[in-house]
């Protein structure tokens, strides 16, 4: 849920809401700084290019097995910068820039890298006055640095990849005493870590030669009623990139926007800084709930990452030479050969930290993921049943009102997984408790859904009740665990229960004395079917400067500035972590959360926060979750119906057939919406959205391969048709339609009073089959589809092997033992591969004891063969194979069935007009090996 | 692969209490046993196509409508039925074979999926019969009830329609009367209006004084009229004499009643008794029939017009009130009528609600707070067999950034008139559950009661 701003809480609060919400429905803009009221991005955005006072300093250059450092120095100041470049495995290229000698340490953000990265050896190839050039190994890859100015050019061949400092924005505000106090008494422990020299320099030499007082926002800074004390002055840093042949950047998500990333000349820039943004507006480049500074860069040639580790608010700028150029224009250049070529120019700058780059070097899209993986970690593998659906709603009322809306999905005959609870469920918003009349018997209410083999997730935030008669809060303060404020002092702001306190979640004491609190003697009422949906935090405090912390708070000796981004992901680690122990280390944890940061992947699913019920708003959930699976975070989803306000009919049932196409499939509405369970609205309606939730259910084997995938590779669930098509120019810019895997291509009715679609198909001298009919279409071709209120274009692509179960039951355990139907579209060429994974859906034991059953699906030379990727596992299923559709195939004069060297006749049927065919009951066991022969 | 077990061996007990079995497919309910004749050809019931007995429950789905597998999970469409003997037959969606859930009180459902499911058919059986006897016991009670209400209701309406009749030839000599008497008034203004002209202020001026004075000697009389043991103070007794001043105007003048005339004291000397006077000065009759003969007579024609005026307009209000609650649909047989200008309460953990019918709900917090509307009262909105159901109430207080506040009431039968409970299962749409007799059916025979299978 989101807030809105008051600045003070108290008798006026409720006029001040009532004011705000009788005007327009829209953010409030005025609560959120622009980069000219963030200080040090009007400062850095001030600075020119092309006039880089840094130089590298190559004698000093010292190189070990794997590392190169360099110092450059700024020859303004004369403050120098130690620069550490890496080569790492799997052709990536990490650059550090820091203070050579800083006051004091910077902070560098620990817990997103899942292990020091392993290097690879650099070697100098030459050297001279004006720099050195290093083999970045094979593929003839050079990494070139010149000493004035300092600048990093990475080459491939004759061709600059990438260029660091190509237009001289590197600049690193060295920490340094305040000119004006510098008596003051906190002075003296920062002299202690540096020499004296070194100090009579700072303090007597200003970069601008200008006192700092009488630059704004150096050593204080003002917003709205708030004031950040900023004890370290200045600390800001940038640092420019230069893409030369990419005109396609993707990534630093949260923003409400389309996938390709906007030119920001002219505006502001992307703005990574994790916000309650109350009713967001869209396409703007605010920042949102999450973020992760990672961006991808992609051409027909070659797809990039530059993972930008800083926790810090960030703002990212880009520029394009070819930005404001028309389609005929860039033709003229091309026919007159006169035109430079198209390059794509990024800035970073980030308030505080250090400078630590890590540029992934692909070439191919799916090397950028398995890079990113590799540093971050993939996603976590999910338990099935949170494929599901999920229903939600602030608020179900009480134990009653659960029960009446479990029965309601049995009446409708619908399915659904999980049930939520919002924060209404808690006793006075004390996480961790019930409310004890609404929801006094919460392990009876449990039980009753565990018969039923149904789940619930009930929410616990981060903003702790300041009450001493509630056991966390005591627990927490007793042990010294809150986050302080710049005086020592608990820190304190307003949330949902009132005055709260929020947990230090970087001390990782704390997180593991979180993580027991969700043991199922601690945390009272909860049972194994009770999972934990992290809200608010990025973290939200009401009354605080943005509606989030002060960035003066401390953690530890660490301001909130330094782990700002960082913050909710430590949230959602340590819930998760708790639901782990709580099984023993058992069973899978399922936790989502709305803030995010690079890594979060690890622990859980995210959703796109607070959105509203308007057309717009389901169109954003395609992009804004593509981009999350760019970067990381497959399982991605938008509140189904919008969260704010109450949708038409129309658009809810739009949004259930968008939405049961996106990995995380949840539908969710605001206290003060009408109710919306998906049998209210008629019963053609009920229909309509009850056949989208089954389609949802048949393909939950589907599903779960693609995240087993995800979990191994980092390769995105859902993902751009770029990803598949990377030389496809046409689908560089589409953000209407998806890919589900590689195999399923989606194009949601995102309009209202839709009658038809182009849907844009992908794959000169391929096929698609429209799942619904089995009508193939051919690709590279934009295609019309006339549309109705059931219509959802989705489309199987010709060489793929989907295995499905069409026997949809009440939840997804229910469908455990059931058989697989399975889907073989077959290529032009009469070709299809396929996987199948199963396991028993819920526990770590396809990690810890390989108990899943991989299998590697084909259909070659006329043979549909089952055969086995992981030979050493051993799971046993009861699951069998019901049914094979052969899409695009002949009719045979026989079907055999190829088994432990015996052969049985296969009944079939065959559609001529769709050239189905349809192997009746072949009836093996899903984890033996197969062939079925057409002959 | 799951085993098959094509055919279903029932045993059922007869009346008689003689076994027999009844052999069919898995699923298959008895009124469609024809169809599904062992050994020859099945048509699916849906005409589509025939196929091998043998394929019937095979766990493969043949049929479009489902028809081949009525005891397998393997159609989509399917149902599986449970003969649930002991309780009552029921079909469910074949998706919840052997799901691993018990469905069927039976068990049937779950033949296959080692799910612990109890026959439970015996104790629901006996718990429906139960429930429903107590039912029809209500059921006929409130029936009763209804009658009498229907009664109460038809003599009521009578006679509130005989006193309109009455009120409105009394409205016509009434209205007569006020014609009458503005003539007299206008007749006697006349010089006394020649007059004001004339003197305008020292006339006002000398008709406060007079009526100051009047008013004075007037208090000083009734003083020592109400004084009746002369002691020199007027008590509570000596007023309660004056039934005339019966404040609500119910006939009797008690004796709190006079002590709230009285400002609380137990008696008033004349000093004190000014502050008494204003209470009872309007309707103050003398105890000696007096001559106004010192009323000018402008004055008294223009008295005598407007009592005779605010009379009508009384009468008009009460023939109005009448009317409006005659106009009320109160059901079929004016059975609701009771329930007009009645409140009934219901109090929760929280709130206070009540329930006026046929005016407004509200909601008030239990520990201090105002009072919310929670809807005034809009129709009857119950399904179109019986809208008598459900009452609606809408356009109470707004709510914050949501539409305005608003009921529903759903009626039940029962033999007492009450608020059973109340929810809000959307924000600021309330509903509330309500047992009324008026809604209670004719009772069915109570032989016809299910006694126990009533299938096979």
């Amino acid at each position: 849920m989101a807030v809105i701003s008051i600045e003070r809480m108290g008798l006026l609060s409720v006029f001040c809401v009532c004011l705000f919400f009788s005007s327009a429905f829209a953010v409030d803009r005025g609560n959120f700084k622009t980069c000219d009221q963030s200080s040090f991005c009007k400062r850095q955005r001030a600075l020119k290019p092309g006039q880089s006072p840094y130089r590298a300093l190559l004698e000093t250059l010292e190189l070990s097995d794997s590392r190169l450092t360099l110092q450059l120095i700024n020859d303004n100041n004369k403050v120098h910068l130690l620069l550490e470049l890496y080569r790492l495995q799997g052709n990536m290229t990490r650059v550090k820039i820091n203070e050579l000698k800083p006051l004091k340490p910077r902070f560098e953000v620990p817990d997103v890298l899942i292990a020091e990265p392993p290097t690879e050896p650099l070697s100098v190839l030459s050297k001279d006055d004006n720099g050195i050039v290093l083999s970045l190994g094979a593929e003839s890859q050079r990494l070139i640095v010149s000493a004035r100015p300092f600048r990093l050019d990475i080459m491939e061949g004759p061709e600059v990849l990438l260029s660091l400092n190509s237009r001289g924005l590197l600049a690193f505000e060295h920490l340094h005493l305040r000119k004006d106090t510098q008596a003051q008494p906190d002075g003296a422990e920062v002299k202690e870590s540096v020499d004296g020299d070194q100090q009579q320099d700072e303090v007597e030499k200003d970069e601008d030669g200008e006192g700092d007082k009488e630059q704004d926002g150096l050593w204080e800074e003002t917003f709205k009623s708030h004031t950040d004390t900023k004890p370290n002055g200045p600390t800001s840093i940038s640092l420019d990139f230069s893409l030369p042949g990419v005109e396609h950047v993707y990534g630093i998500p949260e923003h409400a926007d389309d996938l390709k990333l906007k030119t920001t000349d002219g505006g502001d820039p992307y703005r990574l800084y994790n916000l309650d943004v109350f009713q967001y507006e869209l396409y703007n480049p605010m920042a949102l709930y999450g973020s992760i500074p990672v961006m991808l860069a992609h051409n027909t040639q070659r797809t990039m990452g530059i993972f930008w580790l800083n926790a810090a608010e960030t703002w990212v700028d880009i520029s394009s030479n070819t930005a404001g150029k028309t389609v005929f224009g860039k033709m003229l250049d091309f026919v007159q050969g006169s035109s430079e070529k198209p390059q794509t120019d990024i800035r970073w700058i980030s308030e505080s930290g250090i400078i630590d780059v890590f540029i992934m070097l692909g070439p191919k899209p799916s090397d950028v993921f398995s890079q990113y993986a590799s540093l971050t970690g993939t996603q976590s593998f999910p338990p099935l049943a949170s494929l599901g659906y999920h229903q939600c709603r602030w608020n179900y009322n009480d134990q009653e009102d659960v029960k009446s809306v479990d029965q309601g999905f049995d009446q409708h005959d619908i399915p659904y997984d999980f049930i939520w609870l919002d924060i209404e469920h808690a006793d006075g918003k004390r996480y961790f408790t019930w409310d004890p009349h609404k929801f006094s018997q919460p392990k009876e209410m449990l039980q009753g859904l565990m018969d039923k083999r149904r789940k619930m997730v009930a929410i616990v935030d981060p903003h702790i009740k300041v009450d001493s008669g509630y056991k966390i809060h005591s627990e927490i303060t007793s042990k010294d665990f809150y986050v302080k404020n710049k005086d020592g002092r608990n820190y304190e702001g307003w949330c949902w229960p009132g005055n709260s306190g929020y947990p230090d979640f970087t001390i990782p004491e704390m997180r593991a004395w979180w993580a027991s609190m969700f043991a199922y003697d601690q945390y009272e009422g909860s049972m194994e079917n009770l999972f934990t949906w992290n809200d608010m935090n990025e973290p939200s405090v009401f009354n605080g400067p943005e509606v989030t912390m002060h960035k003066d708070a401390l953690h530890g000796k660490w301001e909130h500035r330094e782990i700002h981004n960082i913050y909710g992901l430590y949230v959602q680690m340590a819930t998760a972590e708790g639901q782990i122990q709580r099984s023993g280390g058992v069973e899978r944890p399922f936790v989502l959360t709305r803030a995010f940061f690079a890594g979060s992947q690890r622990f859980g699913a995210v959703w796109t926060g607070d959105n509203a019920a308007e057309w717009g708003h389901l169109k954003i959930s395609i992009p804004m979750c593509l981009s999350l699976g760019l970067v990381g975070v497959s399982f991605c989803g938008a509140d189904i119906g919008g969260f704010f306000k109450n949708p038409s009919t129309e658009l809810l049932v739009r949004w259930y057939q968008t939405g049961a196409y996106q990995p995380f499939f949840r539908a969710h509405a605001h206290l003060d919406t009408t109710r919306r369970e998906p049998w209210l609205f008629g019963p053609e309606n009920t229909a309509l959205i009850r056949e989208v939730i089954r389609q949802r259910y048949a393909l939950l084997p589907y599903w779960y391969q693609l995240f087993f995938q995800a979990y191994r590779t980092g390769m995105p669930v859902m993902r751009p048709l770029w990803v598949d098509y990377p030389k496809d120019t046409v689908t560089f810019t589409i953000d209407d339609e998806f890919l589900i895997g590689s195999d399923l291509l989606v194009h949601p009715i995102t309009e209202e009073g839709s009658r038809g679609v182009t849907a844009y198909l992908p794959g000169a001298g391929e096929v698609w089959y429209d799942v619904h009919t089995f009508q193939k279409h051919n690709g590279a071709q934009n295609l019309y589809i006339p549309v109705t209120l059931s219509s959802i274009p989705v489309f199987q692509r010709g060489g793929s092997i989907i295995p499905r179960k069409d026997r949809v039951r009440r939840s997804s355990a229910c469908m455990e033992n059931d058989p697989y139907t399975l889907y073989v579209a077959l290529s032009p060429k009469k070709f299809a591969r396929g996987k199948l994974y199963i396991d028993d859906g819920h526990s770590f034991n396809y990690d810890t004891k390989k108990e899943f059953i991989h299998r590697s699906l084909t259909f070659a030379n006329n043979a549909l063969t089952s055969s086995n990727l992981c030979p050493d596992c051993n799971f046993l299923t009861s699951s069998w194979i019901e049914k094979v559709l052969i899409l695009g195939a002949s009719k045979p004069s026989k079907v055999v069935l190829k088994m432990d060297g015996k052969e049985t006749p296969v009944d079939f049927e065959f559609d001529s007009s769709m050239s189905v065919l349809t192997l009746r009951k072949p009836g093996m066991n899903a984890g033996d090996d197969w062939t079925l022969l057409l002959q | 692969m799951t085993c098959l077990h094509l055919l279903l061996t029932l045993v059922f007990a007869v009346s008689l209490g003689t076994p027999v079995e009844i052999q069919r497919p898995r699923g298959v309910p008895l009124t469609k046993k024809p169809f599904y004749e062992e050994n020859k050809p099945f048509t699916c019931l849906d005409g589509s196509r025939t196929i091998p007995f043998d394929r019937v429950n095979d766990d493969y789905c043949d049929c479009k409508d489902g028809s081949d597998e009525p005891g397998t999970a393997a159609c989509p469409n399917g149902s599986f039925h449970c003969t649930n003997a002991g309780y009552r037959p029921m079909f469910i969606p074949s998706s919840r074979i052997n799901d691993g859930i018990c469905d069927c009180c039976d068990t049937t459902d779950e033949y296959n999926s080692g799910a612990k499911c109890e026959n439970t058919c015996k104790e629901l059986g006996l718990k429906e019969r139960d429930v429903l006897q107590k039912m029809a016991e209500i059921t006929k009670e409130g029936f009763l009830l209804k009658q009498q209400l229907i009664e109460e209701a038809k003599k009521g309406r009578e006679e509130k329609q005989g006193k309109v009749t009455d009120m409105q030839e009394n409205k016509k000599q009434l209205e007569e009367k006020v014609e009458a008497l503005r003539t007299v008034k206008e007749t006697a203004e006349q010089p006394e209006k020649e007059a004001k002209e004339r003197h305008l202020k020292a006339w006002e001026e000398q008709k406060a004084a007079i009526r100051l004075e009047k008013d004075k000697a007037k208090m000083a009389e009734a003083f020592l009229e109400l004084d009746d043991n002369a002691d020199g103070f007027v008590s509570v007794s000596e007023l309660q004499s004056h039934a005339e001043l019966d404040p609500d105007a119910d006939g009797t003048l008690t004796e709190t009643e006079v002590q709230g005339l009285m400002g609380g004291a137990a008696q008033v000397d004349t000093s004190t008794f000014e502050s008494v006077w204003t209470n009872i000065k309007d309707k103050y009759h003398s105890e000696v029939s007096r001559e106004e003969a010192d009323m000018s007579s402008a004055q008294k024609a223009r008295d005598d017009f407007e009592d005779s005026e605010k009379a009508l307009r009384e009468m008009d209000d009460q023939i109005r009130n009448i009317e409006k609650e005659l106009s009320f649909d109160f059901g079929p047989d004016a059975e609701f009528t009771y329930l007009y200008s009645q409140c009934y309460e219901l109090t929760t953990s929280e709130y206070i609600y009540r329930l006026c019918p046929f005016n407004r709900v509200s909601q008030k917090p239990k520990y201090g707070g105002s009072e919310t509307n929670l809807g005034t009262w809009g129709s009857w909105s119950g399904p179109e067999n019986n809208k008598y159901l459900v009452m609606k109430y809408e356009h109470g207080t707004g709510c914050w950034q949501g539409p305005n506040r608003s009921t529903t009431v759903k009626l039940t039968c029962g033999k007492e008139t009450v608020v059973t409970s109340t929810s809000e299962p959307s924000r600021c749409e309330y509903l509330m559950e309500f047992t009324t007799p008026a809604v209670c059916q004719e009772p069915a025979n109570m032989d016809l009661l299910p006694h126990g299978h009533e299938e096979l």
